[in-house]
């Protein structure tokens, strides 16, 4: 098992990053998600911790020791591709067994290890098959054999799930989540599926434009987001994100004023700009129909997912925010109502910077 | 009319020139390799059962035409696919001129063989030629007659043919090779696989059946191969190169025009090559899984 460290790792095709200046530690069996929309650097991330692509400049560090310009066969990974990238002219056992062969086991012991993990991963029975004539689901788990026969010291998957039907891919989730836990393999899993990260993931690194733009855990990442693009991107629908100006406690938005707590008065009146000007987020969540509550607006939608119902509000002409009501709560179209937000569930941003501001308590 | 109709109208010319320039000659060239018979005389054919078989297969000169013939056919294919295959592997990955040198090195392939044989002659000149000078022999009466030694005519046929045709290989195999996505040897390298453990387990696998059409295609050819052979030494010096096709050839169109004799030998060049092909196909099948 591995610790892994990024320091200053950057990435440049031509003269456009790929990857801006990244650090990063993954800790000895962690299990770490690079998230972020596609095209945002995540694959080149991950490679360049494989040693398949060379960084533009940085350091790479495997338990302290530099590995910048190994071959990715010195670096003691396994690497589970998007496409699965297995060898279609070879057996599912003879795929499995490849790493194995090539470090010349001996052949009891690659039967032994092969059927070993064939039998972890319940394909046990197809290995005398060609993996092309394996459904998606299958082919993967033939992938996560080859990779889990060597013992790696970390695991690097590339959107492992990203081929696969819906259906299957709760199921894989779970399974190789049971995988991490019982190998404690240090994984760095890359996805562009939130769900999957926050299911998965002791910590989330959000990644766009290149850049980091958080890494924290699922909890923090989704409860206290530390930019808007966090704010928005994760979540389903991402946070309610209002524009506003604070003035004598208050956030005054279109529909009402949101009453700030004692806790962040200070930090809004130090942070903003002399206009007052913020953005005020709170989750679907954090909004509830009262007929008191401080924002006013008209039904736009409503629909109905199963275990609640997503109410969709405009507050706004062309401004809908989104609350998450009890499902037997409906409302027609157009029906005027109220909602009253949860107060230590509002979060402020600052709108030039982007960032989140944080309580002094929170912050030391 | 009918929409069968129509198509038949449609494909009758074809099938009549079929018929009349490749079935009916294959039918009656087998007729008469079991006759005597000679286009220029006069009198019909004879109809003589096995006989003529009997005579190519009992005969010493045939074998030998057919030793001579699979001798070359090994010799030439094989430095072929190696010549053709090693070039593939360092034109593979590109670098600066590699269009132009894959280009250059495939004009061979596309001269005709009778301007090829007339220049190789040349070459090989012991007085004139810069072949031997090449080799270092400066003295015109101890270096090589390349053409007019029995123990090295069929070699320099050989040499003029891997000249010409390893292109050709190497043109399949850089097609094979090019067809290998680069993830597996990604994957490979994550496996820790060394480089020649790449090679034996990736990329032979990997080409192994466009290499194994080349060959095919090679050694069909070696096996009929005429006009080089007849461009370069007529057969001679002796029967030194006297491959079965150029022996075909004399028989069929010198001296006595043994028309009979001749057909019976192309029947056995034919089921020869067909049994040749069928070992390959069989072989491809299985790297095609
Ligand atoms: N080999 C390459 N050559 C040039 N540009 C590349 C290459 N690989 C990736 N990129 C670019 O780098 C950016 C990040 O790509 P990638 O890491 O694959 O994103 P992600 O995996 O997050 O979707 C993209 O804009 C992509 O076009
Ligand atoms: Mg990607």
């Amino acid at each position: 098992m591995a610790t892994i460290n990024l320091r200053q790792v950057e990435k440049k095709f031509g003269s456009s990053y790929a990857v801006k200046p990244l650090d990063l530690t993954i800790k000895d069996g962690e299990f770490v998600t690079l998230l972020g929309p596609s095209g945002c650097g995540k694959t080149t991330t991950l490679r360049m911790i494989s040693g398949l692509e060379a960084v533009t400049s940085g350091q790479i560090l495997f338990d302290g020791q530099e590995v910048t310009w190994n071959h990715p066969s010195q670096r003691n990974i396994a690497f589970v591709f998007q496409f699965f990238a297995l060898y279609g002219h070879l057996t599912v056992r003879e795929n499995i067994a490849f790493p194995l062969q090539a470090e010349g086991a001996s052949r009891d012991e690659i039967k032994r290890r092969v059927l070993e993990v064939a039998q972890m991963l319940r394909i046990e029975h197809m290995l005398d098959k060609r993996p092309g004539s394996l459904s998606g689901g299958d082919q993967q788990r033939v992938a996560l054999a080859r990779a889990l026969v060597r013992r790696p010291a970390a695991f690097l998957m590339d959107e492992p799930l990203g081929a696969l039907d819906a259906e299957f891919r709760e199921g894989m989730r779970a399974e190789i989540k049971r995988l991490h836990i019982s190998q404690n393999a240090t994984t760095v899993y890359v996805t562009h599926d939130q769900v999957e990260a926050m299911a998965m993931s002791d910590r989330i690194v959000v990644m766009s434009n290149a850049e980091v733009q958080q890494a924290d855990t699922p909890t923090e990442i989704y409860h206290n987001p530390a930019n808007l693009f966090t704010a928005n991107f994760i979540g389903s629908p991402g946070m309610n994100l209002i524009a506003g100006e604070y003035r004598d406690g208050q956030v005054q938005v279109p529909g009402g004023a949101i009453p700030v707590d004692d806790g962040w008065r200070q930090v809004l009146a130090n942070g903003l700009d002399g206009d007052g000007k913020v953005i005020v987020g709170f989750r679907p969540e954090a909004a509830e129909v009262q007929p008191t509550g401080a924002l006013a607006g008209s039904v736009y939608a409503s629909d109905l997912h199963g275990g609640y119902s997503m109410l969709h509000v405009e507050i706004a002409p062309a401004q809908i925010i989104h609350a998450r009501v009890e499902r037997r709560v409906s409302f027609a179209i157009g029906d005027n109502l109220r909602l009253g937000i949860q107060p230590d569930m509002v979060r402020f941003f600052h709108p030039r910077t982007e960032k989140a501001f944080a309580k002094e308590e929170r912050r030391s | 009319m009918s929409d069968t109709r129509i198509v038949q109208i449609f494909i009758l010319p074809t099938v009549i020139l079929l018929i009349c320039m490749n079935i009916f000659p294959l039918i009656y060239s087998l007729f008469l390799s079991f006759t005597r018979f000679s286009v220029i005389s006069d009198a019909p054919p004879e109809w003589v059962g096995l006989a003529n078989y009997q005579a190519i297969l009992t005969d010493p000169r045939f074998w030998n035409n057919f030793a001579i013939t699979g001798r070359y056919a090994l010799v030439s294919v094989a430095l072929q696919t190696i010549i053709g295959f090693g070039l593939a592997m360092l034109l593979r990955t590109k670098f600066k001129g590699s269009g132009i040198l894959t280009t250059l090195i495939l004009v061979p392939m596309m001269l005709s063989p009778i301007v090829v044989a007339v220049f190789w002659k040349l070459i090989f000149n012991p007085s004139a030629g810069i072949f031997n000078y090449l080799l270092g022999f400066t003295n015109i009466n101890t270096s090589p007659e390349w053409l007019g030694q029995t123990d090295l005519a069929l070699w320099a046929v050989v040499i003029v043919d891997v000249w010409m045709w390893s292109p050709f290989v190497m043109l399949l195999a850089l097609a094979g090779l090019s067809a290998i996505p680069d993830y597996l040897y990604e994957a490979a390298a994550i496996d820790r696989a060394s480089a020649w453990f790449q090679f034996r387990r990736i990329t032979l696998p990997q080409v192994m059946p466009l290499l194994l059409i080349a060959v095919l295609f090679r050694t069909i050819e070696a096996f009929k191969q005429f006009d080089l052979v007849m461009g370069l030494t007529g057969g001679g010096p002796g029967d030194a190169t006297e491959t079965v096709s150029i022996r075909l050839y004399k028989l069929a169109f010198q001296g006595q025009y043994d028309t009979g004799m001749s057909s019976a030998l192309a029947y056995v060049i034919l089921v020869i090559i067909i049994a040749v092909s069928n070992l390959y196909i069989r072989q491809l099948n299985k790297a095609r899984g």
